[in-house]
């Protein structure tokens, strides 16, 4: 290397020391603009403010016991749970109901796939937040009270007040029940190994799915029916302004898991059509000339190219689901970015605050994107 | 998938696209029934028991659950529209608004791709700023604190795209360099931003981006959230430029290497040229995405379109 900027490795050197000068002058820059400021408006910095007391009630707590009096880090954990708990049902529903559009998309009637084109094409142009909002009103000012609440299924209430459903009431035997399936699952497993050692060594096939479905739903189902099938319900009753017993979606879960789900149902949809148009004919052809069979042809053939492409996309729309239930906070469910930008408020911990919805959504993102890698690597086809 | 080819009679086309199986027909006939019983009340809702005129909502609010109120919309389009710009003001805003949508559609002509459209949209940027703000040629100077609505709406997205793109090139490049530092600076930065949501960045800046800055010296809220939006577009642009960039074969970098091309020669005029055209459905994609995004100024206060409708639906005379 010559000490020449006409030298192309010492000039790429020079201009990596600059760049790394300036943004490191930049950052020193603006740390000791925040120092100073953070002084002259007597704002302490560091999480201490996380042990002091919140003051401040959460509408929604349903992991963790929270009372006003408990410290700002059990509200966030608070918050925290919120957020997962409607990232997971959203992802869960969406994922449900985006595979439905997108096969309906495909469909050979034309007035299936034309309403399921008109649904793409509406939900994914109109902006989230608008939708969220479009919920909300309807559930919180468009539902009558409680008094006159709609009851489409028996049991359940559709109020402005939230959607009351009955819950099981838990007893001993349910325990049993869901040990039970956990070991059907197990002894499913077990056989579908067995039956894939015996077919690789002697060819003899056997109906593992379905052996293993009826082992993974029998086994709990004799369980429960052995217990003398204990189903209890509790159902909602109306008292005075609101519903007692069962459990009560609140308005704004209900508006932002709604919201959530058929947004990013649309999105999904679309992944989904891609991913069943992205298989060749020719594949569907040569599987059938091998004379497999037609659930054989979608489950070696098919859907395992189909997956290639389906699943990187998907796993982003997770990821932007998870990002997207942050718009919480304009509806007033008490998630994480919600409950931060209370602290906030009342502390004056910008900084704090910030940093912990960024590590959050970020260590999120990052295992999610870790995951994604990984099952690319693993799927990548071999090429020579 | 429709197999029926273009042309065939009605007859048969509808057989084959809607009857073509017992499984079918049945389909056809329970969503022909379903749009029905959906359609006719929500005719008689938005037309036949709709309130179009009711200046004092008096009528709106007897229609409640019968009918919609489109009296709303012919009461408060004003404000919908342009939010607190002062009143007699407000042909200024539409026209900027006009001239936005003239760009828009200019840019979207084929016979217009020509170099002076760059200044076309100079102009057109000018006459905008110099509509909104005024102080200049007998206009009214109206502070940024008071800009509203649609105006709002397409200013956010247009000056967001349009500084977020040039940078989204320049991240790209960055992530697909050979310098180690400039690479992790670029991957830092693109990653960082992509993996938090648009509020906690527009919170940052609404927030934080105040203790950034020398004592005495401060931006308006505004300017504040226009610099988060520009940073957020920048990092997901630059992912899809760099998708382009990937897609262009060695075989064109080497053969400008071989001409003796310099890197920003190299890239201006052979790399980026192909990969930029071939990212144009994803970057449409983005654009469009980031236009929606623009609505959640609305949480940090701001008086964009979203803002202003809903608004306009709190004030009493018009809570049903």
């Amino acid at each position: 290397m010559r000490y020449s900027l006409r030298d192309a490795r010492f000039r790429a050197l020079v201009f990596q020391v600059v760049a790394l000068g300036a943004v490191a002058a930049a950052a020193a820059y603006l740390v000791s603009n925040t120092v100073a400021n953070l002084e002259s408006r007597k704002i302490a910095s560091g999480f201490g403010f996380l042990a002091r007391e919140a003051g401040f009630a959460i509408g929604e707590t349903t992991l963790i016991v929270y009372s006003a009096a408990d410290n700002y880090l059990r509200a966030v954990f608070v918050g925290l749970a919120n957020t997962f708990r409607v990232a997971l049902l959203g992802v869960a529903l969406a994922t449900v109901l985006g595979t439905v559009i997108g096969l309906a998309r495909l469909s050979s009637n034309w007035l299936v796939s034309r309403l399921a084109t008109i649904y793409v094409e509406v939900l994914r142009n109109v902006p989230l937040l608008v939708q969220l909002f479009f919920w909300y009103a309807i559930i919180a000012e468009n539902l009558p009270g409680p008094r006159a609440a709609l009851d489409p299924l028996p049991g359940v209430f559709l109020s402005n007040r939230g959607i009351a459903v009955p819950t099981l009431i838990t007893e001993a035997a349910h325990s049993w029940v869901l040990a039970a399936f956990l070991l059907g699952v197990v002894l499913a497993w077990r056989v579908a190994v067995w039956a894939r050692r015996r077919q690789a060594r002697t060819g003899a096939q056997f109906h593992a799915f379905w052996a293993g479905v009826a082992i993974a739903l029998g086994l709990p189902l004799i369980v429960f029916l052995a217990a003398g099938a204990p189903m209890r319900l509790e159902v909602p009753a109306l008292a005075g302004f609101n519903f007692v017993g069962g459990a009560t979606l609140t308005p704004e879960f209900a508006a932002l898991l709604t919201g959530l789900t058929v947004y990013t149902a649309a999105f999904i949809a679309e992944i989904v059509r891609a991913g069943v148009l992205a298989v060749q004919r020719g594949q569907f052809e040569a599987a059938d000339a091998l004379g497999l069979r037609r659930n054989l042809v979608m489950r070696l053939v098919v859907l395992p190219q189909a997956l290639r492409v389906i699943v990187p996309p998907l796993t982003s729309q997770y990821l932007n689901l998870t990002k997207n239930s942050s718009l919480a906070v304009a509806i007033g469910y008490p998630d994480l970015v919600s409950i931060a930008n209370t602290a906030i408020n009342q502390t004056g911990q910008a900084i704090e605050g910030i940093a912990m919805i960024m590590a959050v959504y970020l260590t999120i993102s990052l295992s999610i994107s870790a995951f994604m890698n990984w099952y690319n690597k693993r799927i990548a086809l071999v090429e020579r | 998938m429709s197999v029926q080819k273009k042309g065939a009679d009605p007859v048969s086309w509808v057989r084959a696209n809607l009857f073509s199986s017992w499984g079918n027909t049945l389909t056809t006939l329970v969503i022909l029934y379903l749009l029905w019983k959906l359609a006719l009340p929500f005719l008689d809702w938005a037309l036949l028991e709709a309130v179009w005129w009711s200046p004092d909502g008096k009528a709106c609010r007897e229609a409640k659950g019968t009918g919609a109120c489109w009296a709303l919309i012919a009461d408060k389009h004003r404000f919908m529209l342009f939010g607190t710009y002062p009143f007699e003001q407000q042909w200024r805003p539409a026209l900027a608004s006009l001239i936005f949508i003239a760009l828009y559609i200019v840019s979207a002509l084929r016979a217009c791709w020509r170099p002076w459209l760059a200044l076309v949209w100079l102009g057109g940027l000018a006459a905008i700023g110099v509509l909104m703000w005024g102080g200049v040629f007998g206009l009214v100077y109206v502070e940024n604190g008071r800009w509203g609505g649609l105006a709002l709406t397409l200013l956010l997205a247009t000056f967001g795209i349009a500084f977020a793109f040039p940078l989204s090139i320049f991240l790209a490049l960055g992530r697909r360099s050979t310098m180690p530092v400039i690479r992790s600076l670029a991957i830092g930065f693109i990653e960082l931003i992509r993996g938090v949501p648009l509020i906690s960045l527009l919170f940052m800046a609404s927030v934080m981006l105040p203790l950034f800055l020398p004592e005495g010296l401060s931006i308006d809220k505004l300017l504040r959230a226009q610099i988060a939006m520009i940073l957020f577009a920048a990092a997901y642009l630059a992912e899809v430029v760099r998708g382009g960039l990937q897609a262009i074969p060695r075989g064109q970098y080497e053969a400008a290497q071989a001409l003796g091309l310099s890197y920003w020669r190299m890239m201006g005029f052979i790399i980026l040229p192909q990969a930029l055209r071939i990212s144009i459905p994803p970057l449409v994609n983005t654009f469009i995405g980031f236009f929606k995004d623009t609505s959640l100024v609305l949480i940090i206060g701001l008086f964009d379109l979203l803002t202003t409708i809903k608004v306009s639906l709190s004030e009493p005379k018009w809570r049903l």
